[in-house]
């Protein structure tokens, strides 16, 4: 097997980061569909292991739910296993999502986020990864392919973790960051691979000596335990571990990540929350405001599941006025950002505002003018002490405004 | 006087996102000039389409158009029709479509034998995301997915449509757009599920890295590799090897329609026929 030798910056766009990453950890098994915006993310891979970069088997099947079916086969007979997708792949993906989950495999799926049809879109927008929230999956949310490289090592290293076991989505968005290049600082080879570590299997079924048995049906008796471990796991497990590997991956490369990201939030009075893209947009325009003396601030999520309840509860702590942008249409409710920040502060001591704004869906450009307008009225409602305006709002539409609530 | 393709087409949709030499535009102007021929309502036209280029089929022919999921479109359509079973109702879909992530679906709906004319483009690969291995790619070309070539076995189309039921399968190529309008007349006139295999060329995701890298290039491929089936009737077991015969190759007008039988259904809960037995099938299993 060949090694590479990367420069320290490689020219590189969020699908071919996500690709690298993937070489590095040195995957026992992909099987993989192809779908507009993640298609070549398994594309590079499958040129890595032509190319002899990678030891490992690539399987191209016949629909996204033969390739999570494929990556829970292979991850429950002891491999290392990842694959990648998106939007209606990740629709298809979603009954298999749930026994990765279940079956406690830590398989790594790199969501390239992109709209749900109908109308048919391969345009960026956070449908799928909303699609994911509840399906038991760690959900890591990369802003930029510098993230989407990082977050990579991070998902195998936590997932993989005995104490976890519980499979991780990689999220970046569609075009945005999957086709768009940035000067990527790179690990070497053996440094991103020791970092995560050899794999040890746990409970898999090709130990003959101790066979085993996954997924079996268990009804009123014993199916609720199942799934109170696994909230449990979730719910005290994985936060340490994302931490630890958060702390010892800023030791080795320098870049820090936090399960909430913040930006200009020590002296901020309003603050805006969003994912992805948005973050890198909102953060210029705070700090345009900030150096006129408006005190708005940014939180990035970086950790969607499970949702950072006490980080949250901490960082709002002194704000005011908060807005919810959320990149999905939530459908006959408020966004999930609003419903999760409003579920995380409302036992808190926190007195802020909150109100809600959807954009961005199906490609549509959120630009700094939008933002600037939320920050307005965040203002006013910092100000007041309460909503100046409705509840929801939609930004970025044609036609009359569109606000509820 | 040349056709007027315009009466049947959405011209604001157009330029059509196929690549220049595609064949896909040969095929749907076969299709309208044989809708034309036949002299069918537009209304009376409903075209579902699934994902990849042969998709986008439904975009541009202004009839009822429906664009559903990938490899979904039968099931669509079965729904369709049997709300509509006097409408015309057509599924395009591609190799990968109707044979990979659909492929449950087309064998079904061959074995019901549902009024549904069936069209497969196809074009031996994934084109619309860059050149994976679909499953009529030939083993031993170079695909993306697998770069050292590709080893998959494949489908051959109507042999998979005959077995499965399909009481009208024909395979023809955009070589022969007067043929390929003859058998869209026969497969619409058909009732039943008329499975065609449509032959076309994928010059820029198939053919680039596989030496056929022009569209004359790659159409003088499915040229070399399609042959009559009279001619290939005729030939010795050994020479069929590697040739795909084109034509009618099954045309049932005995079996019966999926739509038919279920009216009988409703007929036995109106009280019109008694309850449906074993008796009223020649062939049972």
């Amino acid at each position: 097997m060949r090694k590479m030798e990367l420069k320290d910056i490689e020219v590189w766009d969020g699908n071919m980061a996500a690709s690298h990453a993937m070489r590095q950890v040195q995957i026992d098994v992909v099987a993989a569909y192809p779908i507009t915006p993640s298609t070549p993310i398994v594309e590079n891979y499958a040129t890595f292991l032509a190319n002899d970069y990678v030891e490992g088997e690539f399987v191209m099947v016949e629909s996204e739910h033969a390739a999570m079916s494929g990556c829970v086969g292979a991850s429950a007979a002891g491999g290392r296993v990842a694959t990648a997708t998106s939007s209606q792949g990740f629709a298809l993906m979603v009954e298999t999502l749930y026994q990765a989950s279940g079956m406690r495999l830590p398989i790594i799926l790199n969501v390239v986020n992109r709209a749900l049809a109908a109308p048919l879109n391969v345009n960026g927008d956070h449908s799928d990864m909303y699609l994911g929230r509840d399906s038991g999956w760690i959900q890591l949310d990369a802003y930029n392919p510098q993230d989407a490289y990082d977050l990579n090592f991070i998902a195998f290293k936590v997932s993989e973790d005995h104490d976890v076991r519980l499979p991780c989505m990689v999220h970046q968005d569609g075009f945005m960051t999957s086709h768009t290049a940035m000067g990527v600082k790179t690990l070497q080879d053996d440094i991103a691979y020791n970092f995560v570590g050899d794999f040890k299997p746990m409970n898999d079924m090709l130990d003959l000596d101790n066979p085993v048995t996954h997924g079996v049906q268990t009804e009123e008796d014993w199916h609720f335990e199942h799934k109170a471990r696994q909230q449990n796991d979730l719910m005290t497990k994985v936060y340490p571990k994302l931490q630890a590997a958060f702390n010892e991956f800023e030791e080795l490369t320098g870049r820090k990540y936090s399960m909430v990201e913040t930006y200009n939030m020590e002296e901020a009075e309003v603050a805006v929350v969003c994912m992805g893209t948005s973050v890198k947009t909102a953060i210029e325009v705070s700090n345009e405001l900030n150096a006129k003396g408006i005190k708005a601030g940014v939180v990035g999520i970086r950790v969607i599941r499970p949702w950072p309840f006490e980080k949250i509860a901490e960082v709002f702590k002194d704000i005011k006025a908060i807005g919810a942008l959320d990149r999905s249409a939530p459908h006959g409710t408020v966004g999930m950002l609003f419903n999760e920040l409003a579920g995380s502060l409302i036992n808190s001591d926190s007195n802020a505002v909150l109100n809600n704004y959807i954009y961005g869906l199906g490609g549509r450009d959120l630009t700094k003018k939008h933002i600037y307008s939320i920050y307005e009225d965040l203002l006013a409602n910092a100000k007041a002490g309460k909503l100046t305006t409705a509840t929801q709002q939609y930004i970025g539409t044609r036609g009359p405004k569109l606000e509820f609530l | 006087m040349a056709f007027n393709y315009d009466k049947y087409l959405r011209l604001e949709k157009m330029p059509t996102l196929w690549c220049w030499g595609c064949g896909d535009g040969v095929i749907l102007k076969a299709f309208v000039r044989a809708v034309d021929k036949l002299g069918l309502n537009k209304d009376d036209i409903c075209v579902v389409s699934g994902i990849g280029c042969s998709g986008r089929f439904s975009s541009y022919v202004d009839f009822n158009t429906v664009h559903t999921t990938h490899g979904r479109t039968v099931a669509f359509a079965t729904g369709i029709k049997l709300a509509n079973p006097d409408k015309h109702v057509i599924c395009v879909g591609g190799d990968g479509d109707t044979l990979a992530i659909g492929g449950n679906h087309t064998i079904h709906g061959a074995r019901r034998n549902i009024d549904i004319t069936f069209i497969i483009i196809n074009n031996f690969i994934y084109g619309l995301t860059n050149s994976q291995t679909s499953p009529t790619t030939p083993q031993g070309m170079w695909t993306v997915s697998q770069k050292a070539g590709n080893i998959d076995p494949t489908f051959n189309a109507t042999n998979l449509g005959i077995a499965a039921g399909a009481s009208f399968v024909a395979r023809e190529s955009m070589l022969d757009p007067k043929k390929l309008e003859k058998v869209f007349v026969k497969a619409l006139e058909h009732k039943g599920f008329a499975f065609l295999d449509i032959l076309s060329n994928c010059h820029i995701n198939l053919g680039r890295k596989n030496k056929m890298q022009s569209a004359m290039a790659n159409l003088e491929w499915i040229d070399s590799i399609t042959i009559s089936k009279k001619k290939y009737d005729a030939l010795p077991e050994e020479e069929r090897l590697n040739l795909l015969p084109t034509g009618i190759l099954k045309d049932d007008k005995v079996v019966r329609e999926y739509c038919d039988m279920y009216q009988e259904i409703k007929d036995v809960h109106q009280g019109k026929r008694s309850k449906i037995t074993q008796d009223d099938f020649e062939k049972k299993i």
